[in-house]
């Protein structure tokens, strides 16, 4: 399937740059394209096939920053070899977004127009208005579509409804919006269906490879706070009346930095991919519940219980929180989650959180004190 | 799955609806359905306030306070005095995902 060549595309099959999935029109020679749009328009032909660039960047977008650089130019593309009635489908300039529509599109005939959302995916750009109703009228008026295509409509991602007023782009360019499905995987059977999505295709899912591959983003940035957090650790129980005890700092530091970590584990990880089966709908309840478990069973390993009482207590007061307010974060990455419901959460989750840190230092002080025989 | 219960701002003024369904259409969450060529809101506790029904109705039948349901934007929001930021889109834009 992947290999599957489409013959309508003008290119050689090893036309370079293979990076950017992106060619340029090169070769529209004589009875290889059904229109000839290359030379005067300087429309871009695109395939719908994926690279292993593609995909090892697909990866990158994934783990970091490399997503913030990820674009495509806005404008319009072509994929296979459209003509003046085939649809145009509307995108965002996401090099990700963009690479998962156009391998929707395998041999189909179609147009893209590629709308400046400032690199950032359809859904969220549709909420900060960047996938906006005005930057969609610009766009088709730049490009020039009416000239481009004999039909007026143009098939949004259903995603992009939070940004786009359709009835408004009808009004203000004579292009209806259609609104094509959520997954662009359906697009085929959607158009096949004579532009009509099922309940199902309507509808945005959540399943567990959905939660895993946000994962990385969770993970991330917690382990980029962690050596600060390691050195402040270490320090405080390496700190002795004679000076710097390396004792302290094993004895005590560093099963707190696995504590650390487990909670780390457990917020950003185990509460993401365990999501609908942990009790309660507050993320910060799930949090602490898988946070609880999971402080339980590394304190049993590494010990924790054999240490005094402060310690002790400062291990289930702060490490289950801890775990808490990473789930919390984790509301950001969900499909289900809205603003009311998190505000809510964040009234009675931020005081406690606050609180149980302020609690955990004079824990630790108190332990210090006692240490140092000053209690 | 389903987030927290009965906290949506979501209205339908039905009086102004005119049941063209574009709501149910645009609906992620399959919050709308339509009957007796009304729009009807069969699951509020599904909403995420992400506004597209509100922003495709072209009869401002629906209000809801739309926006993005993450803790981070809220977070950064409190700290810094500035409006809900999340830090996923560009540098210097308002909002977040």
């Amino acid at each position: 399937m992947d290999t599957e060549k489409l013959n309508s595309t003008c290119c050689p099959p090893d036309a370079p740059p293979a990076d950017k999935g992106v060619k340029s029109t090169c070769c529209a020679g004589p009875g290889r394209a059904p229109i000839n749009l290359s030379a005067s328009s300087g429309i871009e032909t695109v395939t719908s096939e994926l690279t292993l660039s593609d995909r090892f960047n697909a990866v990158r977008c994934r783990l970091g920053g490399f997503r913030m650089h990820y674009i495509v130019r806005p404008g319009i593309y072509a994929v296979g070899a459209p003509g003046p009635d085939s649809d145009v489908f509307v995108s965002a300039n996401y090099r990700l977004s963009f690479n998962v529509l156009r391998r929707s599109l395998r041999n189909m005939n179609a147009w893209i127009l590629v709308i400046d959302t400032k690199g950032i995916n359809v859904w969220c750009a549709a909420g900060k208005g960047a996938f906006g109703t005005d930057e969609l009228v610009g766009r088709i008026f730049e490009t020039r579509l009416s000239n481009i295509v004999n039909h007026r409509r143009i098939i949004l991602p259903q995603l992009g409804g939070p940004g786009v007023a359709g009835h408004l782009v009808q009004k203000q360019t004579g292009f209806k919006v259609l609104w094509g499905p959520v997954n662009a995987a359906d697009i085929r059977a959607y158009v096949e269906a004579g532009y009509k999505a099922s309940k199902a295709m309507r509808s945005v899912r959540f399943n567990l490879f959905d939660r895993l591959i946000l994962t990385p983003m969770e993970l991330v940035p917690a382990l980029k706070i962690f050596p600060l957090y390691a050195l402040a650790v270490l320090l405080v129980f390496a700190l002795a009346p004679t000076g710097i005890s390396a004792t302290g700092a094993e004895a005590y530091g560093l099963p707190f930095l696995v504590m650390a970590g487990a909670a780390v584990f457990s917020g950003a990880f185990l509460t993401p991919v365990l999501l609908p089966y942990i009790p309660n709908r507050s993320f910060a309840i799930k949090g602490w519940l898988t946070g609880l478990l999971t402080t339980v069973v590394a304190a049993r390993s590494i010990g924790i219980y054999s240490m005094p009482d402060a310690l002790i207590i400062m291990t289930f007061v702060f490490f289950p929180l801890l775990s808490s307010y990473i789930a919390l974060q984790f509301t950001g990455a969900t499909t289900f989650t809205g603003p009311s419901g998190v505000k809510k959460e964040l009234r009675y989750a931020m005081p406690l959180y606050i609180t149980a840190a302020g609690a955990s230092i004079v824990l630790i002080i108190a332990f210090k004190l006692s240490q140092w025989g000053v209690l | 799955m389903i987030y927290l219960k009965d906290v949506t701002t979501l209205r339908l003024d039905t009086t102004a609806c005119t049941g063209c369904g574009r709501c149910a259409e645009v609906c992620a969450r399959a919050v709308f359905e339509m009957r007796e060529r009304k729009s009807v809101i069969i699951k509020p506790d599904a909403c995420i306030e992400c506004g597209a029904c509100a922003k495709n109705c072209a009869y401002g039948a629906i209000t809801v306070t739309s926006g993005v349901g993450c803790a981070a934007a809220f977070i950064n929001g409190m700290l810094t005095g500035n409006a809900p930021e999340c830090g996923c889109g560009p540098k210097g834009s308002s909002g977040c995902c």
